[in-house]
Parts: structure tokens; sequence; C-alpha cells
């Protein structure tokens, strides 16, 4: 599988697909998109490139264990939830700032699930990946 | 078109439920990711299926065009999707490593209790 | 505001525990403390939840503040909240059991985000007033499940393993497939909403079938006669914290689930109860009891016994009057107590005799007074000797039967509740007297806080069943809210319906 062509490709293709997924993950909230989605796209580069060049070189550039991100993403979206507890609104309530840009806690919690989305399927893939080798 | 989906619906079933009795790891495996799979059929279908719009509101209107499709089963069926795909994974991590460990896939040949 | 917080808290510390075990991966220390003050901070929420819903009367809130029907509805009633403090009681315990009970190397693997994981589930179950949600809620808890019982139960274990996971997976299906029925029928998920879509006699008329789906699900679930063998097939093979984990709090999440859904969306009260359904039971209880007497291992003749002992809830729901759906509460709530405390008694005796095979026991309690008295108390409770607990449940649900008249039922039960008694002085015959074997093991020490969760467990039998008249107090005001489905929908709905 690693051909030079694959190789090659990938180091134009992995920065674009995680630009796309934060693209994704930004207009999320009122169009197509979201932190699901997103997540998804992310966990596809480095899935690429552990593809082209191993997964050890894609856990280096990763720099920390798939496995936690799972927990950090978890945490992001529990925190996105609580806030709305300080303004006295039901748990998950979105808040939103009166100017008018996208920046609330639903943003918060889409972080918090690419996080986690990232986390799970690169911990599954990877293992499998390192199981079949 | 609810018939050839209702119809769908029972021939996915049909098939899973031949595939899970058949006693072997990779049928029991195959089996359920098409009873799942069905399920998620039924759910779309239990909406009302309706060649309409997609549901998003446009700039400044309150709420969809009339004759936009009914989101809620699109979103219980995606959710029971990722159900799904978790679980499946799970089971398939499972059954490789009891096929491994056996080194065959007749699941009476494993170890422990006759259920 | 109160709904609010109160809600929700029993949730986030389950997951706020199960993130703090996580990322303190592979520290056997700390994840001992997160584990055992997670459980205490769940059981401190609920114990809040049971005293505001006992005060005001049932709470809800609205998740992300979405209107009902359409957002996701939490829901408490005081059946929900009992729930809830009991899953927090076990919680505990276990948890207090398992840190001291499990070596280093099972709590970094990663025991504990799991344990709450589950705990998240059983809760979530609980407290939801949607029904995807509750599939949602149930899903998490089996998952939580499959990684307790597969990483602690060995490779032996595998074709139980498997037949968990399939089981489990079928019941899911069955249970799906009656929410899409349901959406089509009704177009609604929330549970007050069906409530009051499906008490118009057309929409009744066809959600029929939904019914029957439900119960198969939720019988799988609960273990019920003819869907409960992989039950004891996958318990006794689980490590000793989670096998009690699961003989506590899976199954009756199950029966949690027949209770809410026979009370309020298919109203058994309205129908005199359900023949078929007595049927079912009683054949529960005769098969569990029949199958555990033909066993001489400890923790899987307690697994047959859960599968009896389901039999007497789903008899007080089948009989569907207050008094009987009173005792089938309160037989719920004993249940928890005293199958997780005997499941954590038989990891004690395992450690104690060195193995869990009546054979290869004996002479306990000359060796272990203390042990014979905390296998003795659960053990006398579940098989119904009076002071205990398991004594007033099963003399109100016989009450209940001998006043709907169901007396091949109430015969059956006084039967198979002497079978129980049968069984428990099996292995109390086997394993506490007798010859000690030749080649016993010499006594390992048994972890203190293990005993100390056990002994717990014992005075709480011993309180319900002394004190079973406050209890017994609340048990009846939760069936009478049950009984009143009008009560959960004004609740939920507000005074719009």
């Amino acid at each position: 599988m690693t051909t030079l062509i694959v190789r090659t490709a990938t180091r134009y293709l992995m920065p674009l697909l995680l630009l796309f997924s934060l693209f994704l993950l930004w207009r999320g909230h009122h169009e197509p998109g979201g932190g699901f989605v997103g997540g998804l796209v992310a966990a596809t580069a480095f899935v690429l490139l552990a593809i082209a060049d191993g997964t050890s070189a894609a856990r280096r550039l990763l720099r920390i264990a798939p496995v936690r991100l799972v927990p950090v993403g978890l945490a992001t979206s529990l925190v996105a939830g609580l806030g709305a507890f300080v303004l006295g609104r039901p748990f998950l309530t979105g808040l939103w700032p009166e100017a008018g840009i996208a920046l609330g806690t639903p943003l918060l919690f889409d972080v918090g699930v690419y996080l986690t989305v990232v986390g799970v399927v690169l911990t599954i893939l990877f293992a499998l990946m390192e199981e079949g080798s | 078109m609810s018939l050839a989906v209702a119809l769908a619906v029972g021939v996915v079933f049909a098939v899973s439920l031949r595939l899970l009795l058949q006693g072997t790891l990779w049928h029991l495996l195959l089996g359920l990711a098409l009873l799942s799979h069905g399920t998620h059929l039924l759910l779309f279908a239990a909406g009302g299926l309706v060649a309409g719009g997609p549901p998003l509101a446009l700039e400044g209107a309150l709420a969809p065009a009339a004759g936009a499709a009914d989101p809620l089963p699109q979103a219980l069926v995606l959710t029971a999707i990722v159900i799904a795909f978790a679980v499946l994974a799970f089971a398939l991590v499972l059954g490789l490593g009891a096929g491994r460990d056996a080194k065959t896939d007749d699941i009476d040949a494993y170890g422990g209790d006759r259920g | 505001m109160t709904n609010d917080l109160l809600l929700v808290a029993p949730l986030l510390a389950a997951l706020g525990s199960a993130i703090a075990g996580a990322l303190a991966a592979g520290r056997a220390t700390a994840q001992r403390v997160i584990g055992v003050a997670g459980a205490g901070a769940l059981l401190t929420s609920a114990v809040a939840l049971v005293v505001h819903v006992h005060a005001t009367g049932i709470a809800t809130t609205q998740l992300g503040n979405w209107p009902a029907p359409f957002g996701i509805t939490l829901v408490a009633d005081l059946f929900s909240a009992l729930m809830v403090l009991v899953t927090g009681v076990v919680a505990l315990c276990v948890a207090v059991y398992a840190a001291s009970e499990n070596d280093a190397r099972a709590l970094g693997a990663g025991f504990f985000p799991f344990f709450h994981v589950l705990l998240m589930g059983v809760c979530g179950a609980f407290l939801t007033g949607d029904l995807f949600n509750l599939y949602v809620w149930f899903e998490v808890m089996l998952l939580a499940s499959f990684v307790l019982l597969t990483a602690t139960a060995g490779p032996s274990a595998l074709r139980s393993g498997l037949a968990y996971v399939s089981l489990n997976l079928l019941a899911s299906a069955f249970f799906l497939v009656g929410v899409a029925v349901l959406y089509g029928v009704a177009g609604t998920l929330n549970l007050a909403d069906l409530a009051v879509k499906l008490g118009q006699p057309e929409a009744r008329e066809a959600a029929r079938p939904v019914a029957a789906l439900l119960l198969v699900a939720f019988g799988i679930k609960a273990g019920l006669f003819p869907v409960f063998f992989w039950l004891p097939a996958s318990y006794p093979t689980a490590g000793v914290a989670v096998s009690a984990l699961f003989a506590g709090l899976l199954t009756k999440v199950g029966v949690y689930a027949l209770i809410r859904v026979f009370t309020l969306l298919f109203p058994l009260q309205d129908a005199g109860g359900s023949v078929a359904l007595v049927a079912v039971a009683s054949a529960t209880m005769i098969c569990g009891v029949l199958a555990a007497a033909s066993q001489a291992h400890v923790r899987r003749i307690l697994s047959f016994h859960i599968v009896s002992q389901i039999g007497y809830m789903v008899l007080g729901l089948a009989l569907a009057t207050p008094l009987a759906l009173a005792s089938a509460i309160f037989y719920v709530l004993h249940h928890i107590v005293t199958k997780t405390n005997l499941f954590l008694v038989g990891g004690l005796i395992r450690r104690a005799g060195g193995s869990e095979a009546l054979g290869e026991l004996g002479a306990l309690a000359v060796r272990r007074t203390g042990l014979a008295v905390l296998f003795a108390v659960p053990a006398l409770s579940l098989a119904g000797v009076p002071p205990l607990s398991g004594f007033f449940a099963k003399l109100q649900l016989l009450r209940a039967g001998l006043d709907a008249e169901a007396f091949v039922a109430v015969f059956i039960a006084v039967a198979v509740g002497l079978l129980t008694l049968f069984s428990m002085a099996k292995i109390w015959i086997e394993a506490f007297w007798g010859e000690a074997p030749e080649n016993a093991a010499p006594d390992p020490t048994l972890p203190r806080g293990a005993v100390f969760a056990s002994a717990g467990l014992a005075l709480l039998t011993v309180a319900l069943g002394l004190g079973a008249e406050g209890l017994w107090q609340l048990a009846n005001e939760a069936a009478a809210t049950l009984l009143e489905p009008e009560r959960y929908v004004r609740a939920v709905l507000g005074a719009r319906s």
C-alpha cells in the first residue's frame, strides 16, 4: 500500500483534510456539518497517514495517545452543558453572546464531540491496523 | 414505495435470522449487522416516506417549507447507526479473539458455559 | 432550577467520575479514590432527589430548554427516584468492594471508568421521559457491561460472552422496532405525550403489536421466561464486583422499563391485570428455582435465583392492583440490595475457600464465623425468612395475589420460596458445614473494605426488614403515582393537555 503515489498524495491531502474537518466543525451549528462528521474527517486524515507511513508516524504526529482524547473531549462537552446552570437554565441549554457571532456553548459542545470522535475512531483503527501487521 | 421498503425490511430480517441460527461465528456477526440494518430501515420507513425537500428552514423563515421530510426519524436512525456501529465493532473484536484462540468459527466449540 | 439540578446530578456524578477516572488511567490509588468518591456523590445526589420528589411530587427538566414533547425530558417520580437511590447504595458498596478486592492491574485497566459509565446508563434509564432516549441509555449501559464482562471474564468464557452480547443486541432490535412502529402510529416518542396519544382508542388498537414487541425486548433484558438462559451463562463468569453489579442492577432496569411501559403507555391497571403476564411470571419463578436446585457452584446458583426472583416482581406488575404494584416496587428495592450482597459474599467465599464449586468447599462456619453471618443474612432474606426484608416483600406480594384471587400463582410463589430456602441451605451445608476438603487452601485474609461493603448491605437488609413500614409507605406512594398516569402527563406537558 505504501507506494510513492500514496505517500506523496498524503502529504498534500492530510493538511487539507484537517482544514476541512475544522471547517465542518465551525459551520456545524446552523448548516450541515458539526463535531461528529468533523471528527470523522480528522480521523480519516490520521488514518491516511497511518496507511502511508505506518501507525507509529501517525501516533507521533498526534503526540497524545488517541484514547486520552476521549475523556478530554467528554469533559469539554460536559463543561459546555454545565454553563447553562450559571444562568439558571436547564442542563445543555445553548448560550450565545449578544454580539451575534456563533461562539456559544454549542460550539464548545461540538469541539468536545470532535475530540471524542477522533479519539475513539483512532483508538479502534490504530489497534486494528497494528493487529494486522 | 412503502410496500417496497416493507418487503425489503422483511427480506433483511429473514436473512439475518437465517444467519443468526447458523451456529458459526461469522454468520452470527453478519446476522447481527443485518439485523440492525433492517431495524434502521424500518425506523426510517416508519416516519413516513415522502419525496419531500430537506427539513431546513430558509433564511428568515421560522419553519421549513411545506412538504419537507420529517427530520426526526433521520436523527433517530443516525443515533441508532452510531450505537450499532459501536456494538458491532466490539462484537467483531470479541469474535476475532474467540476465533483466533479456538482456531475455529464453530461457536459450540468455544469454552465457557453452554447457555 | 432545583429540578434542573437535582435531576441531572446523578448522571453528572457518574459521567464526571468516569471522565476523571479515564484521565487518571493507570494510577491505581487515584482510581480507587475517584471510583469510591464518585459512587458516594451519586448516592448523595440520589438522596437529595428522593427527598425533593417526596416533598414536591414529580420533578421534570427539559434538557437544552426545548419544551416537551420536542426535546428530551428527564422525569423523576417517586419510583424512579427510589430506583436511583438504591442504585447509589449498590454503587457505593460495590465500589468499596472493588477498590479493596481488585488488584492494581485490574484497576489500571479501566475498571472504574466503565463502572461509572454503566451507572450513568442505569440512572439515565430510570430518569428519562423519552422512549428513544431510554433505548440510548440501555445501549450505554450494555456497552459498558460488555466491556466489564469480557475484561474480567477471561478467554474461557467467550461463548457465554457472545451469547450475552447477541441476545442483548436481539433485544435492542426488538425495542427499536417497537419504537419505530410507535413513532409511525403516534408521531411522538415522549412518554407523557405517548400516553396521551395512546389514550385514543384508534391509536391504542394500532399500537397493540408494540406492546408485544416491548414485552419481548424488556423481557429478554429482565431475564423472563423463556428468554433468560443468557443470564446464568454469563454472570458467574464475570469478576465478582462486576457480577454483583450486574446481578443487582441490569435485569432490574428491564423490570423498571416493563413497569413504566405497562402502567403508563399500555396501562395494565385499566385492563385488570394480565393473565398472560401472570403465567409468564409463574413460569419464570419455577424455571429459575428448579434450575438453581441442580447447580453446584455458588454464583451459578445465585444467578438462577435472579431469574426466579424476577418472576416475583413481574407477578406484582401483572396483577396490577395498587397493593400488587407496591409490593413489586418493594420487592425490586429489597432484591437489588440482597442480591448484590449475595454475589459479593460469593466472592468472599471464593477467597476464603479457594473455590466456588460446592464440592471443594467445607467447614467455613468454623473457620470463618463472620463470613457465615454475612452469608446467612442476605440468603435468609432472599428466601423470605422473617424479620428480614425479603419476608415483608413476599408477604405483601402473596396478600396481593390472594386479593386478586390468583391462587395458582400464589401457590407457586410459596413453593418457589421454599425451594429458594432449600438452595440457600444447600450452599450453607456444603460450604459452611461438613468436613474441610483435603487440600483446603490456607486461609487468605479477606480484604477489609470488601467485608465492610458486604456488612453494610447486610445491615441494610436487616434495617429494611425491621423498619419495613417506612419503605412500604414510600412504595405505596410510588405505586399510587404509577397508577395515575395523568399525574405523570401533567408534570411533563403542563396544563396544556
